[in-house]
């Protein structure tokens, strides 16, 4: 699928990741071009957020390497990844619990104002710049309640905007609707999507709904068993047969029996 | 934008603790100045607790600080205040810099319970030195304040007025520092270091940086504590020691600066008080006082100023 | 020779108390998740009470070898009025609180009983020897030992196969396991954990006080005695990790070892080469030797 060729943005060669005897990741390439946006779907376990950890440096994998421009990263741990432009969001929320919404945004603002290279801000410039955020996720209103007591869909919000603080060249974001209700859930992908758009952030995004990620996905990755089984755009492979059987579980045995066959 | 009215009450604080110092009888004077130097050091711990962490081993460095202090003044008659605070000061923050490379990738009881060794172990050390002592420390005295010579009925309320002067100065600078980026950073790693660490930030250095702060404070207590007492024993760095600190530090509550003071001054009272009237219940008194804080006031001492401050 | 013999039969000795001390300290950790502070009280109260009721005993003229009884009634009187006392009482009230809340909620219960102790036995030390001296000695080459001192290798071979036993074979010891491992799955699934603390505390508690009146005979009972008897009970379970049985022994047979050495060969670091120990296994492994795996996170 992928060409050897390292003119990817981001790029995954013979990526293999095991867990005793589970495996996670098995022969993983692919290759993702700058200002794409990926939809990565599959079951639960199928291994889209083993991609996710390994290409954000929290786990290493077994075999196999990762690129970013062209740079090997394979090894680097979140802090070295994170720096280097790739952000992430977290299928559970990770705030600061016992900060506010305010609060937990003025982390990443203010880290992002220090960079060497980063603009110095005043203390009222970061709290305008916190300001300015909070507005654009509509979370003015809860700006000053206590993060871990916020709405499930809200923190979800928070946790995003928080990734995007940081202003990433990629963004990975884990299940950003997951525990969502429905009718908020276009709500905020068009928020976030918006303004990733604007900013020609590249995305990858594990998304369960297929609503969503045909209406947001300009290319998608089918994950099956730990494998790619599918690439390419919405539409085909959406219909892919296998992609229906194995990820939308058309036949409703398909996940029951699934686990051993392609082991 | 809050007004800081922390700010607003360490200026007034200090003023009158200074003009008090000559009115106050032998005892109060004696009460202010070291519950000022135990809360120096529990300062030092809110500064760890913020972050998420706490030392059952600062006696480790409260006893460093005091040796430093005692050392300077018994080994090369270097008995000057300034001296001898800034050393004690100085010495714990470097060795805290050089443990702090191992500690900082420790967290709950595993970080409570190697920094008790660490302590643990100076306590071994000291107790087996005979040129400090041993067992029975030594006694620390005091002729100077910044190379000027001081008279013999001076020395007290110089003391007090350098440790007056000085627990106000490092309160301002935490305070300060508790509300600049770094120390919004600290209170990050305590809430969720993973979440930190994806934003880029070492969460080791930031742990390092807050425990050698809080290294070189309690050094900077026990210096003091050295001079105001003029007496040092390897008990500074005993677990129990190191487990008063815990204790203040709990009692105080984490909700503001001043609140590691006015915890160890209302322990320093109640310990003073209880050992004076009934030598066999004082422990009883102060571990009941401890179990009625812990149950009707979790946030601590601080809690009934400040409403917010249970959740900080 | 003689002194490599004498260093092996001391550390075995001073390990078997060690595993006393500590196995409780730890058993009470690995369920109910409290470093318990008042371990080193819980072990004055049993050498107070051991005396008193062995020096009763004694002093009233009845058969010396009931003496023994009398250790191991004390032992269990404690364990069986403070428990209640303690668990029921106070720790019941602060369960979900912070680990080092609890570490501080049993410190203040530590410092209650120093001066409780006080209170009820006053501050002159005890000497009750007679169970000491009663069973003779015996001798390892041209080194003498009292019988007494195997009193404890016994009761530490049998509290750690008991518990050993216990855990992994019966029914009871099978709940304890599951509430270890996740409390709340286990009250979902009927086990009474309110019950499973209460027991678990109360054998701690048993072991402490045991620890404390088998001693007894071989030392002046005097205030503080647990103090120091806590950090040592601290460095073995940390030693071998936390809530682990196999640990406490490990911990306690190096620890034991290692001072029994420093006793005989390099004296003036027997008080810190414990620590030392300790500090270095953190370092090797931080989380002690038998440290269980945490669960992935994200």
């Amino acid at each position: 699928m992928a060409q050897q060729t390292g003119e990817f943005f981001l790029e995954a060669r013979g990526v293999n990741k095991k867990f005793g005897a589970v495996t996670a990741a098995s022969d993983i390439n692919v290759g993702i071009t700058q200002h794409s946006v990926v939809g990565l779907i599959g079951s639960n376990g199928a291994g889209k957020t083993t991609f996710i950890n390994m290409v954000t440096g929290y786990l290493k994998p077994s075999s196999g390497s990762i690129l970013f421009q062209g740079r090997d990263i394979t090894s680097l741990i979140p802090r070295q990844v994170t720096n280097l432009g790739i952000c992430r969001s977290f299928q559970i929320p990770q705030l600061f619990g016992t900060m506010t919404a305010r609060q937990n945004l003025r982390i990443p603002v203010g880290i992002g104002a220090r960079h060497p290279g980063a603009q110095r801000m005043t203390d009222a410039q970061e709290m305008a710049t916190v300001a300015a955020v909070l507005e654009r996720f509509g979370l003015t209103g809860c700006a000053d309640q206590v993060s871990a007591q916020l709405p499930e869909g809200t923190r979800k919000l928070l946790d995003i905007a928080m990734a995007m603080a940081g202003n990433p060249e990629i963004l990975l974001l884990d299940e950003p609707t997951s525990g969502v209700s429905a009718e908020e859930k276009f709500l905020i992908m068009d928020m976030v999507m918006g303004a990733l758009a604007a900013s020609r952030t590249t995305v990858l995004f594990v998304e369960h709904d297929m609503e969503i990620v045909e209406r947001y996905a300009s290319r998608v990755l089918a994950f099956y068993d730990g494998r790619i089984i599918a690439d390419g755009n919405p539409q085909t492979v959406l219909t892919d047969p296998e992609v229906r059987r194995y990820v939308i579980g058309e036949h409703v045995l398909g996940q029951g029996h699934a686990g051993g066959s392609h082991a | 934008m809050k007004r800081d009215t922390t700010l607003l009450i360490y200026l007034p604080l200090l003023v009158l603790l200074l003009a008090a110092g000559p009115l106050l009888p032998k005892w109060a004077g004696f009460l202010v100045n070291v519950s000022l130097c135990f809360g120096t050091v529990v300062l030092g711990m809110l500064i760890l607790m913020r972050t998420g962490l706490v030392s059952f081993g600062q006696g480790l460095y409260y006893c460093l600080g005091a040796y430093a202090a005692g050392t300077l003044d018994h080994f090369f008659k270097l008995s000057d205040v300034p001296l001898m605070i800034l050393c004690g000061t100085l010495l714990s923050g470097l060795v805290a810099f050089g443990l702090g490379f191992l500690l900082a990738r420790y967290r709950d009881i595993f970080f409570a319970m190697l920094s008790m060794a660490f302590s643990m172990i100076l306590n071994g050390l000291l107790v087996k030195t005979s040129e400090l002592g041993s067992t029975d420390g030594f006694n620390v005295s005091v002729h100077s304040f910044a190379g000027i010579a001081l008279a013999e009925q001076s020395v007290r309320y110089v003391t007090y007025s350098t440790t007056v002067t000085l627990t106000v100065l490092v309160g301002v600078g935490v305070h300060l520092y508790l509300r600049s980026h770094l120390g919004r950073m600290a209170e990050a790693v305590r809430d969720n270091e993973l979440r930190l660490e994806y934003m880029g930030t070492s969460v080791k250095r930031l742990i390092h940086i807050n425990y050698v702060l809080a290294a070189a404070l309690a050094g900077m207590g026990g210096a003091m504590m050295a001079v105001t007492v003029g007496h040092i024993d390897p008990e500074m760095a005993y677990w129990t020691t190191s487990g008063e600190f815990v204790f203040i530090a709990i009692l105080s509550g984490t909700g503001s600066t001043l609140a590691p003071f006015l915890g160890s001054t209302v322990f320093e009272t109640v310990r003073s008080f209880a050992y004076e009237y009934s030598p066999n219940t004082w422990q009883m008194t102060l571990g009941i006082t401890m179990l009625l804080v812990i149950l009707f006031l979790p946030g601590g001492l601080w809690s009934m100023f400040n409403r917010q401050s249970g959740t900080a | 020779m003689n002194q490599l013999l004498a260093v092996i039969i001391d550390g075995i000795l001073y390990s078997s108390w060690l595993f006393v001390i500590g196995v409780g300290l730890t058993l009470i950790y690995g369920v109910m998740r409290i470093l318990n502070v008042a371990h080193g009280s819980l072990y004055a109260l049993g050498a107070y009470a051991g005396s008193s009721l062995a020096g009763y005993w004694i002093s009233h003229g009845y058969p010396p070898l009931g003496s023994y009884a009398a250790l191991l009634v004390a032992a269990i009187l404690v364990g069986l009025v403070a428990s209640p006392i303690i668990e029921r009482g106070l720790l019941r009230l602060v369960y979900g609180k912070d680990e080092v809340v609890l570490v501080l909620v049993t410190y203040s219960v530590f410092l209650i009983l120093e001066d409780l102790i006080k209170l009820m036995w006053g501050v002159d030390p005890i000497f009750v020897p007679e169970p000491y001296g009663l069973l003779g000695s015996f001798s390892v080459g041209d080194l003498s030992y009292p019988i007494y001192s195997l009193a404890l290798v016994l009761v530490s071979v049998l509290a750690g196969i008991g518990l050993t036993y216990i855990l992994n074979y019966t029914r009871q010891g099978k709940i304890l396991v599951a509430v270890i491992h996740d409390r709340e799955t286990a009250a979902t699934l009927g086990v009474n954990v309110r019950l499973v603390y209460f027991l678990t505390f109360t054998a701690g508690a048993m072991l402490a006080a045991l620890g404390g009146s088998l001693t007894a005979p071989t030392i002046s009972v005097q205030p503080g005695i647990g103090v120091e008897v806590i950090v040592l009970a601290f460095a073995v379970v940390v030693i071998g990790g936390l809530g682990s049985l196999g640990g406490a022994a490990l911990g306690a047979l190096i620890v034991g070892m290692v001072r029994s050495a420093a006793v005989h060969y390099v004296p003036q670091v027997e008080l810190f080469s414990i620590y030392v120990v300790m500090a270095l296994v953190l370092i090797i492994r931080p989380k002690g030797l038998f440290a269980v795996p945490e669960a992935r996170r994200i």
